[in-house]
């Protein structure tokens, strides 16, 4: 027992000493947070708005953007959708999964799958896409998608802000969509299939994160598509006034 | 037994150390009024901003730290040299300190002036934990006054800085509303030319850069020792007497241009440490730093302590008057400061060449010191009728002047009015690129954020120079803890020495550091949020005295617990 004392005890002290001297001169690693990636959430919805249209047509629109991760690695919810109050029916309902990585200084590549399930055929497709911030401050989302089948098309986002003031801001945006291959099921015609071009007036009521907006849309379809639009009896362009605001949380 | 010994040793130890003084202060849960908006925050004894520590030099303190928070808090004693164990950084110094523990610091005070001690756990300290300290010098300080007050400048913001680090990081300029408008296009239209205009809004398009960007985070209100501008803080005094303001700027991410019109000051010491005394109108306390001023008021009139952030788009207001309730004007904010191409002097892939000669000064380590001293500022003012200061970017849109035409200090106007250390030549130098991505707010030193970071390693002993190239469009403070960063303004031994060191964007800085403290210590920007996106390095000092070892585990509270 008395033998067993001297032992603990030196062990004890030597194992005090140890961490202190180690811990002098090596590095303490540093488990806080601060060592640590920073991860970031955010939810916005870059467009959400109810838009009437120059042939009386009601729809509501949303554009919005939910993702959480890092500087390294983000995981993007992208929500998009046109609702039609008089068909009660959803014109456009488009889904992406996509994860995103930087790959230069203002670009981010993205990539994953995007669901297509408006009211009609559904859809899926694998996207690959570019995001960032081109020179002369426009804002870029370019994308190409597979579908399931094999169909392949892309869009491409441009978006500038022009500052009236710190808080009027007049936004334009243009959306350009093609495709590579026909599929006749959605309307979707070989070549360009369709433009939409945007100009909306917003305020900042709420810091960033409510800013109310009035503005017009154009949109247009072209050849093939334009085509398969007047065969199912809808419009090839239409006019929109819209109303709405830009969120950010 | 051995329990007694030791404390009889120790008892019989403390007369030979001199003085021994207890303080307790408790981390708190307490709401802050601006004002202007009332706030949940963290302070101390109750408060934010927490008391004033007084310490004596020479003094032994133990500071208990009671942490009322129900998450992990620390205490970092900015700019006191101290054993690293009493640092306060959690997971450099020591683990942290729980929820309703109680921490207790101990060590010897062998400096003296104006410092201060906030939280550097998580955002605490934005939310309001800091607090003053004066330590009292052994000896007779080289100046005198009547009266003393600490000045204590923040820049509370509404929002909380979880929030606020979120927003910088999905819209960077989430919080600038000094943006150029189609307004300001015009009025530089008519100002400089149609083609010259279009020329320079494409040259900046092209950078993807701001000449906005001074200020990341606007829509603070400025206060001075926990009041808001309307809130007016007074200090009282009588006309004749001297009055020394300790002013410290324990801001988040705000630089203050300081001036009180109708009084001259004379800055006596920065950083804690005493300079020669300098006469200025207005000067510049970047975050972190400390300035004691002396001001004789010899009017019975009250004077406004006025201090307009760098960026313009907040203002600090206090009073010094001869009674309760007076009031003098308060000024109204100046025009913001645009960046220039200047400032963009450092970016990798500029032409420097187009740069003029763009900071030549502190470029050149080989110059010839001795010119600094009687420097001609006149002489150095821009063809433009810019004003011109050696440790800005020439040309820099930044460079402060006074409001009142008179002298804004600079750096190069400090000189220590003491040497601490003996001149020696430094045994290698270390480049520290400032680096960052305003785009991505992602601010890093070397292009590396500190999660991917090896730590800085030093020698016991040696002295080493630093050499902080900034090469964003933001200013830096680089506060290095545990050692003295002796500022390289030209003046060979009497550089002055500080613990913060501001480094303007497109500049090149040098400073000096004595080698003298072991263990490991945080060097980082001051900025909250450029800290926590990864501008921050561990510092690793390698052999040093057995006695620090001894020291350390004569304290185990220190280092027991999760290590």
């Amino acid at each position: 027992m008395k033998l067993w004392m001297p032992l603990i005890a030196s062990a004890v002290v030597s194992l005090s000493v140890i961490p202190a001297l180690a811990s002098a001169q090596e590095r303490m690693p540093d488990t806080t947070q601060r060592k640590q990636p920073l991860k970031v959430w955010g939810a916005q919805f870059e467009e959400l708005e109810y838009r009437y249209s120059d042939s009386d047509e009601e729809i509501g629109v949303w554009d919005a953007d939910f993702f959480y991760g890092t500087d390294n690695f983000k995981a993007r919810w992208l929500s998009s959708g046109e609702y039609s109050f008089e068909e009660q029916a959803y014109e456009k309902l488009e889904n992406q999964l996509v994860g995103q990585i930087p790959i230069s200084t203002f670009f981010d590549a993205k990539a994953g799958v995007r669901f297509d399930t408006p009211e009609g055929p559904d859809r899926t497709y694998a996207v690959l896409g570019v995001a960032g911030l081109a020179p002369q401050w426009f804002e870029i989302d370019a994308n190409l998608y597979v579908s399931k089948d094999g169909d392949t098309s892309a869009d491409l986002d441009a978006e500038y802000e022009l500052l009236l003031t710190n808080y009027w801001i007049l936004t334009a945006t243009f959306d350009a969509t093609a495709a590579f291959s026909e599929d006749r099921e959605i309307g979707v015609g070989k070549g360009l299939v369709s433009t939409e071009t945007g100009l909306r007036l917003s305020y900042d009521l709420v810091d960033r994160a409510f800013s109310p907006y009035v503005g017009v849309v154009h949109e247009r379809k072209y050849g093939d598509t334009a085509d398969f639009a007047r065969a199912d009896g809808g419009s090839t362009e239409d006019w929109f006034v819209v109303v709405g605001a830009r969120l950010s949380f | 037994m051995m329990r007694t010994l030791v404390a009889g040793a120790l008892s019989l130890l403390l007369p030979a150390i001199g003085l021994a003084g207890e303080y307790n202060l408790t981390v708190d849960r307490v709401t802050i009024d601006t004002g202007e908006f009332v706030k949940e925050g963290v302070g101390y004894n109750g408060t934010s901003p927490g008391p004033t520590l007084r310490f004596k030099e020479g003094e032994e303190v133990s500071i208990n730290v009671t942490n009322n928070l129900d998450e992990m808090t620390s205490i970092h004693w900015h700019g006191l040299i101290l054993p690293f164990e009493q640092d306060g950084v959690p997971g450099i110094s020591f683990p942290g300190i729980k929820p309703g523990e109680t921490f207790t610091y101990r060590f010897p005070i062998t400096q003296s002036g104006t410092y201060w001690f906030h939280s550097h756990s998580g955002f605490q300290e934005p939310e309001g934990a800091s607090g003053s300290i004066i330590i009292e010098p052994e000896g007779r300080e080289p100046f005198r006054y009547d009266r003393e007050y600490v000045v204590q400048l923040t820049d509370k913001h509404p929002h909380a800085s979880e929030r606020v680090m979120r927003n910088l990081k999905i819209t960077p300029d989430y919080y600038n509303r000094k943006q150029q408008t189609v307004g300001e296009f015009f009025s530089d239209v008519s100002e400089n030319g149609f083609l010259s205009t279009v020329k320079e809004r494409l040259a900046w398009g092209d950078m993807r850069m701001m000449q906005a960007d001074v200020e990341d985070l606007q829509g603070f209100t400025g206060m001075i020792n926990g009041k808001g501008p309307e809130q007016n803080w007074t200090g009282l005094f009588e006309p004749g007497e001297r009055i020394r303001l300790r002013f410290i700027n324990s801001s988040a991410m705000t630089y203050f241009d300081i001036r009180i019109p109708g009084l001259k000051m004379t800055v006596v010491q920065a950083d804690g440490n005493n300079v020669q005394p300098v006469n200025v109108d207005e000067f510049r306390i970047g975050v972190a730093e400390t300035y004691d001023v002396i001001v004789r008021p010899k009017d019975e009139q009250a004077y406004t302590i006025f201090a307009e952030s760098m960026g313009r788009s907040g203002y600090a207001r206090a009073t010094l008057a001869p009674e309760e309730g007076m009031e003098a004007p308060v000024p109204g904010l100046r025009e913001p400061a645009r960046l220039t191409m200047a400032d963009m002097g450092g970016m990798p892939g500029m032409d420097h060449g187009d740069m003029g000669s763009a900071n030549k000064m502190a470029e050149m380590p080989d110059m010839d010191h001795s010119n600094m001293e009687g420097m001609d500022h006149s002489a150095m003012m821009m063809p433009e009728g810019g004003a011109s200061d050696p440790f800005y970017a020439k040309g820099s849109g930044l460079v402060p002047t006074a409001a009142n035409g008179g002298k804004f200090l600079s750096y190069a106007d400090l000189k220590a009015q003491k040497p601490l250390y003996e001149e020696r030549e430094p045994a290698r130098e270390i480049e520290l690129r400032l680096t960052g991505n305003m785009e991505r707010y992602t601010w890093s030193i070397n292009g590396v954020k500190y999660e991917d970071a090896e730590p800085i390693r030093l020698k016991y002993g040696e002295r080493v120079r630093f050499k902080f190239v900034n090469e964003t469009m933001m200013t830096h403070p680089m506060h290095l803890h545990g050692m003295w960063s002796i500022l390289d303004v030209g003046a060979g031994q009497w550089n002055p020495i500080k613990h913060t060191v501001s480094v303007q964007p497109g500049t090149t800085v040098y400073m000096e550091t004595e080698v003298d403290a072991p263990g490991q210590w945080a060097f980082h920007c001051h900025l909250t949020y450029h800290m926590a996106a990864g501008m921050f390095r561990k510092v690793i000092v390698e052999g040093g005295p057995e006695s620090t070892q001894a020291a350390f585990s004569e304290q185990p509270s220190e280092i027991g617990g999760d290590v």
